[in-house]
């Protein structure tokens, strides 16, 4: 086992790039689930125990405007579908891995520590890949509740940040996530659906349109893909 | 913490935790189609902007499409330096800084 330790060390320095570009989201997590009205446990909680990013963030807007529990439920799981892309892609590595450390991977998976693991299978294969995945995991891991815990303070530190317009910090924040992802005709199709039914089905109850509305932008993404390869197989 | 709020956290983690382990745990041998994994590549887009435009037209409840509505404005600031350098913190940070003057000078 002492050999596997630098192995491991060397999964969570590979990570600290990616740890230090997930720190900013961490804190604003914290502070909005604050401002939003959970009780900084219950932040820290979400962090330890769902540990994904975009899923808790959208989960705020979600209980903040009263969503019905599957509909939050439900997000994450539309939110998270890419991960049985990576929970596919590493069951081949994984296969003779025992089930115990098999669950602790699938709890720990994330896009960044998937990306990570993959950028090690391309130039030193397979050897030794759980050890050095979970030093990634785990880091990651303990970088995400401890920013999340930051936050929370931050936002006790400033009670009334949600009349100041937190509400706004994380549309603003959405915004400048989805925006850099707008580079092509297609992605800027699916934006305009979803935008368009999203405003059109808005008073619907329990957050019912954010539902109806992604799952109309991913059909049209989803439609023009098809387009593409049909055209693309039709050209002479 | 309310029953309510245990009660999201932990379907939320069901959630989460069955899509990860689905192929790790369950699914030996089984095959993701292309067409889907393209599919879901238009996910974060659509969940994204589907949370993020009627706030941002509407944040008082009525459309409200001029320059001193500050949740429109701001998210167009937030997008528009997001999209040209890629930097989300930088573009977070400023247009909470739009957001905060239009709010004041309102």
């Amino acid at each position: 086992m002492q050999s596997k330790l630098p192995v491991a060390l060397a999964g969570a320095r590979d990570t600290l790039p990616l740890a230090v570009g997930a720190m900013p989201f961490g804190v604003i997590f914290g502070t909005l689930a604050v401002a939003a009205g959970l009780p900084p446990i219950a932040a820290i909680a979400m962090s330890a125990i769902v540990f994904a990013g975009s899923a808790q963030f959208i989960s705020l807007a979600l209980i903040g405007g009263g969503a019905a529990l599957p509909v939050i439920w439900l997000t994450t799981g539309i939110v998270n579908l890419r991960h049985a892309l990576y929970s596919a892609t590493l069951q081949p590595v994984a296969r003779r891995w025992t089930l115990p450390w098999r669950l602790l991977t699938a709890f720990w998976l994330t896009d960044e520590c998937f990306a990570v693991l993959e950028r090690r299978r391309q130039t030193a294969g397979d050897a030794d890949a759980l050890p050095y995945y979970l030093g990634s995991a785990l880091f990651f891991y303990l970088n995400w509740l401890s920013w999340t815990a930051v936050g929370t303070l931050l936002s006790q530190q400033m009670p009334g940040l949600a009349a100041l317009g937190l509400d706004f910090a994380m549309i603003g924040t959405f915004a400048a996530m989805a925006a850099p992802q707008l580079t092509a005709l297609t992605p800027v199709a699916v934006a305009l659906t979803a935008g368009s039914v999203a405003w059109q089905a808005h008073s619907l109850p329990y957050k019912l349109g954010l539902v109806l509305a992604a799952l109309a932008g991913v059909l049209v993404g989803v439609m023009r893909d098809y387009r593409k390869r049909r055209m693309a197989t039709a050209a002479p | 913490m309310s029953d309510t709020l245990w009660a999201t956290i932990l379907g939320m983690f069901v959630v989460t935790f069955l899509v990860r382990a689905s192929f790790l745990v369950f699914g030996q041998g089984l095959r993701f189609p292309p067409a889907l994994v393209q599919a879901l590549g238009h996910v974060p887009v659509a969940v994204l902007t589907a949370i993020i435009v009627p706030e941002a037209v509407a944040p008082a409840g009525q459309l409200d499409l001029s320059l001193t509505n500050p949740y429109l404005v701001g998210t167009v600031v937030a997008g528009a330096i997001a999209w040209k350098n890629g930097r989300t913190l930088t573009a977070v940070i400023a247009s909470f800084a739009v957001f905060g003057l239009l709010r004041w000078l309102a």
